[in-house]
């Protein structure tokens, strides 16, 4: 029988849930990394390590590992620079382990690999080398690459997010990148089709679909089925064309979850104050909303785009935090929901990890 | 020697950091390096690129703040202690 756990990264350190065989109540960890800001933990099941991904105001940008759930961390930036003469990286905020090596995402926007289990990193300079740079624009959040999606099974091909610029793709292992941004709206913009400026807030990949992709952006939801050489928006039907997290089924690549916040200068939460995660089963065409257990009044709460998880359990749990500190699941692929926990620091990203 | 006193917040990352301990050192940028040897990573949690110490790091030499390249006195004693942010 297998246990989930949570894996959440906080403005305030990291903190492991366990919701043991059942998923029906959760233990909350004490707070780990030392209180660091960290803004993504993942698992790697090659090894059975976690790694969470921040940056201290004090301390600047690291990557931590655990090989033990969590019990102890080291953690490194040893290589994660752009060198004296460049900018300083203040966080870290995406890690992600693909084919035996770790990527980190970082601020400002760059791409950074670890081939020794996070000890010291490498910078992957093509994604930096491309030629639109020069006009990268920082969101709300800085200028930062927040997505690191790997090809399950080529090593060569990657894609990355970054706010404000977009969706980039490499299929030489990182020497070079593409700007994948055809069919997206820049509505901040009086050219609504730039090359890059696109500001997308979370890109995920259908189940078993390689070139299916999703994104939740500033400006609509969106798929792709080439790699994101093109893209259709999918916004209809929901309640909010803007939010910032967006994960697919692990099994089904027809579905996927967003969870709409309200127009950016309306203030970015949950629309009317009700709370809901809204799902679609056919690639985008229409939408559910699921608020059952969820606050339907005075929820002025915000979701950022890490902040969202779905386990590979037979009955998919999917799991959400907020920017005040309620962390919602649901075991029933999303239609009704608990409280797993609550008063936990602003939460920034939430990772679900089943353990045989 | 140096007398180096480094923070708690600091010791807790890296468990091979000592709280005080006494190197030989000529510069801040020295003591700093002799500290990477006996505790690996030090230098990065305080020394951006640059080289400059971290923008939320204050250093004192002799409790006068100090940047990389402030010379040190065979009796110097260097504090690191993190800014007074938070929140």
């Amino acid at each position: 029988m297998s246990r989930t756990l949570l894996l959440v990264g906080t403005r305030k350190g990291a903190f492991v849930l366990d919701g043991g065989r059942d998923r029906s109540s959760w233990s909350v960890s004490e707070p780990m990394c030392e209180g660091w800001p960290i803004h993504d933990l993942q698992w790697d099941a090659a090894t059975g390590s976690i790694y969470a991904g921040g940056g201290s105001a004090w301390y600047g940008a690291a990557v931590f590992r655990s090989d033990d759930l969590g019990k102890t961390w080291n953690h490194s930036s040893e290589g994660m620079t752009y060198g004296d003469d460049g900018p300083k990286i203040p966080t870290v905020w995406n890690v992600t382990p693909a084919n035996g090596s770790i990527f980190a995402g970082v601020e400002p926007a760059g791409l950074f690999r670890s081939d020794d289990g996070g000890a010291t990193w490498q910078h992957v300079s093509g994604l930096r080398d491309h030629p639109s740079r020069p006009g990268w624009q920082p969101g709300a959040g800085g200028l930062i690459c927040h997505t690191i999606v790997p090809h399950p099974t080529d090593d060569a091909k990657m894609f990355v997010a970054i706010s404000a610029v977009g969706t980039f793709a490499t299929e030489d292992g990182g020497a070079t990148w593409e700007a994948r941004n055809n069919g997206v709206v820049d509505c901040n913009s009086p050219d609504p089709h730039p090359e890059t400026g696109q500001c997308v807030h979370k890109l995920v990949m259908a189940a078993g679909e390689p070139d299916s992709l999703y994104q939740q952006n500033h400006c609509g939801v969106y798929r792709s089925a080439d790699s994101g050489k093109s893209w259709t928006d999918i916004s209809a039907g929901l309640s909010s064309e803007f939010g910032f997290s967006m994960r697919a089924h692990p099994r089904d690549p027809a579905s996927a979850w967003v969870i709409p916040m309200s127009h950016p200068e309306e203030g970015r939460m949950a629309p009317g104050g009700a709370l809901a995660v809204w799902r679609t089963s056919d690639r985008g065409d229409t939408w559910q909303r699921h608020g059952d257990g969820l606050p339907q009044e005075h929820a002025y709460v915000g979701v950022l785009r890490e902040a969202m998880a779905v386990d590979p359990n037979d009955s998919v749990g999917v799991y959400f935090g907020t920017s005040t500190g309620q962390l919602y699941g649901s075991i029933d692929e999303g239609r009704t929901w608990r409280t797993v926990a609550d008063n936990l620091p602003p939460i920034w990203g939430v990772e679900a990890v089943v353990l045989d | 020697m140096v007398t180096v006193v480094l923070p708690r917040s600091l010791v807790a990352i890296i468990p091979t950091a000592p709280r005080r301990c006494e190197i030989a050192a000529t510069t801040v940028a020295d003591a700093i390096d002799r500290l990477d040897e006996l505790a690996p990573g030090i230098r990065n949690r305080l020394v951006d690129a640059g080289p400059v110490i971290r923008e939320h790091i204050n250093v004192y030499v002799d409790h006068e703040p100090a940047t990389l390249s402030t010379p040190l006195r065979a009796d110097s004693t260097v504090h690191v202690i993190p800014a007074v942010s938070g929140g």
